[in-house]
């Protein structure tokens, strides 16, 4: 298992690594290199160049500016997890974040790379599809945003185009007192889960929901944002049945089987977690008139 | 073994590896984990599954654990890159890790051991007073066939109380 | 320091190398000029391999030699991989070849080897290797396999079946006439890969200058694969030296010798040059062999109060596509079943049949957690039947002490009866209901319920069969340097034999076990090995070397009499020399090797042997059983089907122990391995014989959170035939652990209506049986 030849390169801006795959055949970007390395060495992947990220200043940041917290793509998962920003502002991505492999691949691991490699399961497009972020990607030809909601094209495949780089992620954080939750089960913590959930949850003084974001993981080709859910707890008061309700629609999102979990299962687990993170956001969060 | 091919893609890397320099030239394709094997002959390192889930090929790169096999060397150049042979002081005594490892059976075989010492050194760096559950968390990412790990817990509670006492 | 070393906590020699990377590991040896290696692998079930052309892959730059079967052939004295077990033989075609010459029979079969400058480049070039597969009906599971018209396993075969056999004693017919209780029990068992952290490796050297061959290979039998090179490639013994070095853990799946030593090795002698191979872990999924599915359909007859009358049934076992040990795993599990209880009749009919899927050897445990599962469900399935205690059925029909030893009317592989040498089964039990709080049990059942939390208890009992012989050779040596070493042919693979030894012998020779150099595994040293396998080295080995150092010991006491004038009851031997007690008189050790060595000028007792060293080759008049009883308590979470271990006592008695805390390493880790077996690790085929659990990420193995901290309480029935008293214990953690576990994970679920009769159970199957238990 080792990898097959390329041609590596290490561009050290932006503008240089947009050049080099608007120019290259054949040629795939290497970010933290979790996803990429291991196909490399299978040779599941056989690319004839490689663009090296890592080495381009200026795409790993966490700021927040103009109420959106702003996130470049070659930031680490593990400067998230350690990021006051992202502790306070927005919960869901840090409790998210403690779900994602182990330490080791976190150290590597991108945020850009993760949300690029797009597999369903996976806890960061979850979070960026429940925060409703925009994807920002650059070319040669100019740089353009587009929302998560139409990020995935199919399969562990994001709609961009073969010249086009993932720079970064933002989005408005839900507003103080809001509560979250990142709910999965995995065989073993650090895998990949089965399912995840993630949901968001703001409440009025009264205890009814203003406000609801569900997306759920693990069931189809990418994140899914489960506007039915959310359907049933906007405006309604945070109760119980109210939360169940929510929780029981998502059995009915369209789920694919394989060699690791029925679609029945994944369902059914759709349900269970929906619950459960929905009653952690619910407990999380504060009224706020 | 590790030299280049001819005509390979290749580049002259610096890596300073448990604190001495090496220059060697690396073809672009080669993972970390073979450069400090094969390359340096640092074969401590070991690789159990190369392909980023055994953990038995973590390496500390400038500080922070990383999975070897998933790096290409020319990823690490210029990096300051820990390794199993660089734990033990220079005049051989064994880090409190490592002789926790020998005194409380945290090894058998020793293949996946390597990695468990990396993974854990630098978990008692941000985590010098772990309870067991911690422990078992922090070292998710690393199989081992041979202990059933509880040896290994036992011995990172074990340093981390030494470590605590004679920082 | 001198007597007593026998039971200590002694921290093991071997670990200073391998904490600080200075361990050697057969990929850590680097001889210069070495080629690396690469095979081409079948990608299909079961092919016919119509053309192998390697023209472009041998003109692919740092490309040394592409070897097929037909560049191989000429060199070979057979095609065939040795039949390495003779008992319960079994037909030809089921042995392996070297390398296929027309067909493949499973996907990842080795049908070439590059061997190029480095393995980066020997895997660039298999995609150049052109073989034509002309692919064929295969078959995978091993049910379909006995379908009449299934498609064969082997072309040219008359059918898929390898062999059928028949495991009985008692009179079946009598003990069902008229049984108050009968049942019948389905069972659906698989088990999984070895999966040693390290995968298997070969690096052969050839000597053109001596015309020898050095082989370092990652093996549980390093004169097992000398043999088969001595054989294959029509060499000497003497010209082939087989070395093993440190091994990553071994766990059954390098007991064998592969196609991939021999031909390593013989691409070596024909390049002249070094040649290395290291298996990667998809080659350990594909091309390593693993144990895998059982099918059991039983029928239990029992008295009203639970007491056994007689077992009968079948059992289908998935054997792969090729038989390298024998009847080994299947046998195993058909003698397991009666384990400690009194089973007045039995009779199971074994069918093995040929799957197109990777050979099935033993696992850890080979075939005995197979039957100890099948007995546990059979007992959890008494207890429920008749309303009885699970525990107190087990008591009821458990072998009394008073009756040990016990003669059990079984044959066992080598055609003895077995017997149960020594045990206290009820004690073990026993003791385990009460470390695990057994009685108090229903009690926290019933809060946890409360609180909507479902927790369940199980237990199992298990006999294991250990320390087979017929021998395994210790040789004592103390030379001029006054140094000691042992040779055996024992194989250390991390189970801490170096330190085992390392205190026998000291123990007999007054030395710190540092002071003891273990040299195992080097066939240049020992002329006969059997190896590291079903429990058996420290028996063996361990028994051997004991019998070596006594007979050193009274040498060197018989020399220290004569030079030092003293009776031989006043000397004592300490720190490397024989002292007259009370005294500063002493003889060191070197001064009496220089006698027995044939030293000019040295006082020597006529009646002793040359040279202050023996050789013991203990031959075990029986095997001896270990035993052990697990109880696991565990929590599921009934909405994700999650299992969580919430508490996991073991009482073992393996006899005497001779390092406890090596003794302990070695229990929790085949706990871990069994925790994998009853909850995790699925090697899953779809229905064409693809392989579908080829990483890591797919095949699950146990990581430290998912294995509980593991209780051990240790009863020590001395073993009667060796003695050290020792029972090998392996194998013995990984036994019952999956029957007590699924015995858990069934008792939480009792609410929900769900019975368990197949291991691994995942959690998706958990929702499902309980949705259908519910409806
Ligand atoms: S060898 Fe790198 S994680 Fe397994
Ligand atoms: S000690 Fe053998 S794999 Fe961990």
């Amino acid at each position: 298992m080792k990898p097959p030849p390329f041609r590596y390169h290490d561009p050290g801006s932006l503008d240089e690594a947009v050049a080099l795959l608007a120019t290259l055949e054949n040629a795939k970007l290497l970010a933290g290199g979790q996803s990429l390395m291991p196909m490399l060495n299978m040779r599941f992947v056989q690319p004839d160049h490689v663009i090296d990220l890592n080495r381009i200043t200026g795409l790993a940041h966490i700021r927040e500016s103009a109420a959106r917290i702003e996130i470049g793509a070659m930031t680490r998962q593990r400067d998230l997890e350690f990021s006051d920003l992202i502790r306070c502002r927005c919960p869901l991505m840090r409790e998210a974040l403690l779900q994602v492999g182990h330490r080791q691949t976190r150290n590597r691991g991108t945020i850009g790379g993760s949300l690029c490699h797009l597999d369903p399961a996976a806890e960061l497009p979850m979070v960026a599809a429940a925060l409703e972020a925009d994807i920002q990607v650059a070319s040669r030809r100019g740089t353009r945003t587009l929302p998560m909601a139409d990020f995935p094209a199919f399969y562990m495949t994001p709609a961009i185009e073969p010249d086009e780089i993932v720079t970064g992620l933002g989005f408005t954080p839900w507003p103080e007192g809001h509560g979250a939750a990142f709910v999965e089960f995995a065989r073993r913590p650090g895998d990949f889960a089965v399912v995840g959930v993630a949901a968001l949850l703001d409440l009025d003084g009264a205890g009814c929901i203003r406000r609801a974001a569900i997306a759920l993981g693990g069931v189809g080709q990418g994140p899914v944002r489960w506007s039915r859910g959310e359907d049933l707890l906007q405006g309604e008061a945070a109760t119980d049945d109210t939360l169940r309700a929510a929780a029981e629609s998502c059995r009915g999102v369209a789920a694919m089987g394989d060699a690791q979990a029925s679609a029945d299962y994944r369902r059914h687990l759709a349900g269970v977690l929906a619950g459960r993170a929905l009653r952690a956001a619910r407990d999380r969060a504060r009224r706020v008139p | 073994m590790t030299a280049p091919a001819p005509g390979a893609d290749a580049r002259r890397i610096t890596l300073t590896v448990n604190g001495r320099r090496h220059d060697v030239e690396v073809e672009t394709r080669l993972t970390l984990a073979d450069c400090l094997r094969h390359g340096l002959g640092l074969t401590g390192t070991h690789l159990g599954c190369e392909h980023g889930v055994c953990g038995a090929c973590t390496v500390l790169v400038d500080g922070r654990s990383a999975r070897s096999c998933l790096m290409l060397a020319v990823q690490a150049n210029g990096a300051a890159i820990t390794t199993v042979e660089g734990l033990a002081a220079s005049d051989g005594t064994l880090h409190p890790l490592q002789q926790a490892f020998q005194a409380h059976h945290g090894l058998q075989c020793g293949f996946c051991t390597p990695g468990m010492l990396i993974t854990l050194i630098e978990f008692l760096g941000d985590h010098p007073d772990p309870d067991a559950a911690a422990v078992r968390e922090a070292i998710g990412g690393n199989l081992c066939r041979c202990t059933g790990y509880q040896g290994i817990v036992a011995a990172t509670l074990d340093a981390a109380r030494r470590m605590r006492a004679a920082p | 320091m001198s007597e007593g070393l026998i039971g200590r906590r002694l921290p093991r020699l071997e670990d200073p190398a391998l904490l600080t990377g200075r361990g050697r590991f057969v990929d850590d040896i680097h001889i210069p000029g070495t080629l690396e290696a690469a095979f081409v692998r079948s990608p299909h079930p079961h092919a016919r391999i119509t053309r192998v052309d390697a023209t472009a892959a041998r003109r692919h730059p740092g490309v040394h030699a592409v070897y097929a079967y037909a560049d191989l052939a000429p060199h070979l004295t057979a095609n065939l991989i040795p039949a390495d077990n003779r008992h319960l033989a079994f037909e030809a075609n089921s042995r392996p070849p070297v390398l296929p010459v027309d067909e493949v029979c499973f996907v990842g079969e080795a049908v070439a080897i590059v061997v190029a400058d480095s393995r980066y480049v020997a895997e660039d070039a298999l995609a150049l290797v052109e073989v034509d597969y002309d692919p064929v009906p295969g078959v995978s599971d091993c049910r379909a396999a006995l379908a009449p018209g299934a498609p064969l396993a082997h072309l040219g075969a008359a059918d898929n079946v390898v062999k059928t056999f028949q495991t009985a004693f008692g009179d079946c017919d009598a003990a069902f006439a008229g049984a108050p209780h009968v049942a019948t029990i389905s069972l659906k068992q698989h088990r999984g890969s070895a999966h040693s952290i390290e995968g298997r490796g070969v690096l052969a050297r050839p000597d053109p200058v001596e015309d020898r061959l050095t082989v370092w290979s990652s093996t549980q039998g390093s004169h097992r694969v000398r043999n088969t090179l001595v054989e294959l490639l029509r060499l000497d013994e003497d010209r082939v030296r087989v070395i093993v070095p440190d091994v990553g853990g071994a766990f059954g799946a390098k007991h064998i010798v592969y196609p991939e030593e021999v031909i390593v090795a013989l691409a070596a002698r024909l390049l002249g040059r070094p040649v290395k191979w290291i298996e990667d872990r998809r080659e350990h999924f594909l091309a390593a062999v693993q144990e895998r599915d059982q099918y059991w359909e039983l029928e239990v007859a029992a008295d009203r109060d639970g007491r056994l009358r007689g077992i009968r049934g079948r059992m289908i076992h998935d054997q792969g596509a090729y038989t390298l040990l024998g009847m080994n795993v299947p046998l195993n599990a058909s003698l397991a079943m009666p384990g400690p209880y009194l089973l007045p009749a039995y009779q199971l009919d074994v069918t093995v049949v040929a799957t197109n899927r990777v050979g099935v050897i033993p696992v850890r445990g080979a075939g005995y957690p197979e039957g100890v599962f099948a007995m546990e469900r059979v007992m959890d399935s008494l207890a429920r039947d008749l309303g009885l205690d699970r525990a107190e059925v087990r008591r009821r029909n458990l072998i009394p002490p008073e009756r040990i030893p016990f003669d059990l009317p079984l044959k066992s592989r080598d055609g003895t009866v077995t017997r149960y040498d020594s045990g206290d089964f009820p004690l073990c039990q026993a003791k385990a209901l009460a470390a695990a709080d057994y009685a108090g049990f229903p009690a926290r059942q019933e809060t946890a319920r409360a609180e909507g939390r479902y927790r369940g208890i199980g237990l199992a009992n298990a006999v294991k069969i250990t320390g087979r012989g017929p021998f395994e050779t210790a040789i004592v040596r103390i030379g001029p340097s006054g140094k000691v070493t042992v040779h055996t042919g024992a194989m250390p693979m991390g189970q801490g034999t170096v330190t085992s030894f390392a205190q026998i012998c000291a123990d007999v020779l007054g030395l710190a076990p540092e002071d003891v150099t273990v040299v195992a595994g080097d066939t240049a040293t020992v002329s006969l090995g059997i190896g590291g396998f079903g429990s058996r080295q420290t028996v063996n080995a361990g028994s051997s070397l004991l019998l070596a150092a006594r007979e050193v010991r009274a040498k060197a006491l018989a020399v220290g009499a004569l030079v030092l004038e003293a009776a031989a009851e006043d000397l004592e031997l300490r720190g490397g020399a024989v002292w007259i007690k009370g005294t500063d008189r002493q003889l060191p050790f070197a001064e009496i090797a220089r006698a027995l060595g044939g030293g000019v000028g040295y006082a020597r007792p006529k009646d002793v042997s040359p040279g202050l060293e023996a050789t013991g080759n203990f031959m075990p008049p029986d095997v001896t059983y270990g035993n052990a009883c697990h109880v696991v308590e565990v929590e599921v979470d009934v909405g994700t089907g999650a299992v969580q271990i919430l508490r996991y006592v073991v009482v073992n008695d393996s006899g005497k122990l001779i390092n406890p805390m090596i003794v302990e390493g070695q229990i929790i880790g085949g706990v871990a391995h069994g925790i994998g077996n009853a909850l995790f690790e699925w090697m899953g085929y779809d229905e064409g014989g693809q392989p579908l659990t080829t990483n890591f990420g797919e095949y699950l193995l146990p990581t430290a959170p998912v294995v509980p901290e593991i209780e051990i309480h240790h009863v020590v029935t001395p073993s009667t035939v060796n003695p050290l008293g020792v029972k090998g214990v392996g194998e013995a953690g990984v036994i019952p652990a999956a029957a007590a576990i699924i015995a858990a994970v069934e008792n939480a679920l009792e609410p929900f209506g769900v019975t368990l009769a197949e291991a691994p159970i995942s959690p998706g199957r958990l929702v499902e049986l309980m949705a259908a238990g519910r409806s």
